[in-house]
């Protein structure tokens, strides 16, 4: 009979101690382990070499390593790369690394699809298929080639990740943690949409920067670009934002995708002066990728730097930010596995 | 009664006052009504204060004494199994109800798939149906919640379509193949979804194809 074994990779340092205790091992196996889940690069648990034989043997009958590598890569030409990674229930997932001058950025997925629906997001039109495991999205950095360059994570690949906060916090642990990757909070920035009590708790639990989708200030536009208004609305979002401090070195950032004639106006900004009055953050001004079915187009840049100066006028710091990896589909808004996972039975809601 | 509740993501404790399974593993709980609510509001509920709660939407009528919501057992899951198994007097938590999927006077399509016909249910129970046309799709003939209710009440402006099977005087197939095959939507209407969050995409693709400005298309999405 054919047994599932657990994965190793993507346990806290707590869940390691737990596991040598259940097997009846050295609690200091639990440091050992987290060391060559964490900071090496190894195919199999019979590479730890520091482990006797017999550990080796107990730990295989009960668990895999649990990495995986990805199944197919991109590259741009400007440099950017997206990986294809194939999660443990065989669906599918992108990754973006995206290399500057100083730094490489990995652009993680938290979910398989998206329930959020977005109307400019390639993401939402495959539906929502699955979550990932802390596992699955630790993976998304350790197994590209780059791994040993990253020097940001940002969380804003496909999915929502205050929908699978567990799993993301527990990602985040791992790689800020000493036992883990030792990377500062300050290099990881999770962008959500908005889920009011998650987002509470990720601002009570974790560190790391802060970025929400803002796209509009208006009620009824947002309503129609972003169905999670009608549920949590921007205002209340930021009213939430507001109880936080983000003067010392956590940042909140708001993303704004512009969208010809719709939410580029003078209107907008001094609507998004007013919602964003008193806190301490950026904008960042994203040119929109048109998707396709989708009745939006980007301004031009002339129009996307009058708002970014008009922004900046009002005292909010407003960049805007560079479209990398288009023409490999891995700019923002544009990573997709529909087709990859077309056959693998259509799209579920999350267990209730 | 206040409606509008200033900590409305608290969970408070309420008794369970019926459980009913109305279709194979699909139930409505009720709880006794202690505020009002919009029609198109939704509600969190938790059977156990350790695990997060699941968002539903309210179906039941905004006079009734009773809070009412739809759910199907999903198995595996964490709240619906235990939710299905409870008894009137059982205690859940309740957050106050939330949400603006709401709906005026303006002429409009509901569209809704499965469970998802729960706030539209939810309108017209509490005679907010006006200039209303509801489109409901479904798998299996015995998803189709509250058939006679709605029929009743809302004539030839309630359309069951069904995928599986073609029993009854459904339209046979999916509900895109239903909203394809419609060449006068009306574009000034809107338009409500409530489903899956790939129905919910779908529809609203094939909506804007179909000329329907998308500011005019609103979907409740689940989480």
């Amino acid at each position: 009979m054919e047994t599932t074994r657990q994965p190793l990779f993507g346990k806290t340092l707590n869940e390691l101690i737990q596991l040598t205790v259940d097997l009846g091992l050295p609690k200091f196996t639990a440091g050992q382990l987290a060391d060559w889940l964490y900071k090496k690069q190894i195919g199999s648990i019979e590479e730890m070499s520091n482990l006797s034989k017999k550990v080796r043997e107990l730990l295989s009958e009960k668990f895999e390593l649990g990495t995986s590598q990805p199944s197919k890569v991109q590259v741009s030409e400007d440099g950017t790369k997206k990986y294809l990674f194939v999660t443990g229930n065989h669906r599918f997932i992108e990754t973006a690394m995206i290399p500057d001058d100083d730094r490489t950025t990995v652009c993680v997925s938290s979910q398989v699809g998206c329930k959020m629906g977005c109307l400019f997001c390639m993401t939402a039109k495959q539906g929502f298929q699955g979550q990932l495991t802390a596992g699955e999205i630790v993976n998304q950095v350790h197994s590209i080639e780059e791994t040993a360059d990253v020097s940001n994570i940002v969380y804003m690949g496909m999915g929502e990740p205050f929908d699978n906060l567990d799993e993301v916090l527990k990602s985040i642990e791992i790689l800020t943690a000493e036992w883990g990757y030792g990377m500062s909070p300050r290099r990881i920035t999770v962008s959500s949409i908005g889920i009011i009590p998650a987002m509470a708790r990720f601002l009570t639990e974790c560190q790391a920067h802060l970025a929400i989708s803002l796209h509009t200030p208006f009620d009824e536009q947002r309503k129609s670009l972003m169905p999670v208004q009608l549920a949590y609305p921007i205002a209340e979002v930021v009213d939430e934002i507001r109880k936080w401090d983000f003067s010392g070195q956590r940042r909140v950032s708001f993303e704004y995708i512009l969208f010809k004639g719709l939410n580029d106006t003078p209107v907008h900004v001094k609507e998004l002066a007013r919602l964003l009055n008193g806190i301490k953050c950026r904008i960042n001004l994203i040119r929109f990728h048109p998707v396709p079915g989708t009745p939006l187009v980007s301004p031009d840049e002339e129009t996307i730097l009058h708002f970014k100066n008009q922004l900046n006028d009002k005292g909010i710091f407003t960049s805007v930010r560079a479209s990398r990896g288009q023409d490999i589909y891995a700019a923002c808004g544009l990573l997709s596995t529909k087709e990859e996972n077309k056959d693998k039975g259509k799209s579920k809601k999350d267990k209730g | 009664m206040q409606l509008i509740n200033q900590n409305k993501h608290e969970l408070k404790p309420v008794n369970i006052t019926g459980n009913e399974e109305i279709s194979p593993n699909v139930f409505v709980v009720s709880w006794k009504r202690d505020e009002n609510f919009n029609p198109g509001q939704v509600v969190k509920i938790t059977a156990d204060l350790h695990e997060p709660p699941r968002i539903y939407s309210i179906c039941s009528g905004d006079k009734e004494e009773n809070i009412s919501v739809l759910f199907n057992v999903k198995p595996g899951g964490a709240l619906t199994p235990r939710l299905s198994q409870m008894k009137s007097g059982e205690v859940i938590y309740v957050s106050a109800p939330y949400g603006s999927f709401t709906c005026d006077e303006t002429p409009a399509h509901w569209i809704a798939t499965g469970t998802g016909i729960a706030p539209f249910y939810s309108m017209i129970r509490s005679g907010r149906f006006s200039n209303k046309k509801l489109v409901h799709g479904v798998s299996y003939v015995n998803q189709f919640y509250f058939e006679d209710f709605l029929k009743k009440e809302l004539g030839d402006k309630y359309i069951g379509c069904c995928s599986r099977e073609t029993e009854g005087n459904h339209f046979a197939g999916r509900i895109t193949d239903y909203l394809l095959a419609q060449n006068d939507l009306p574009k000034g209407d809107k338009y409500y979804l409530c489903g899956q969050a790939l129905m919910v995409v779908e529809v609203r693709d094939l909506l804007i194809q179909k000329g329907v400005p998308f500011g005019q298309i609103y979907a409740e999405i689940f989480f």
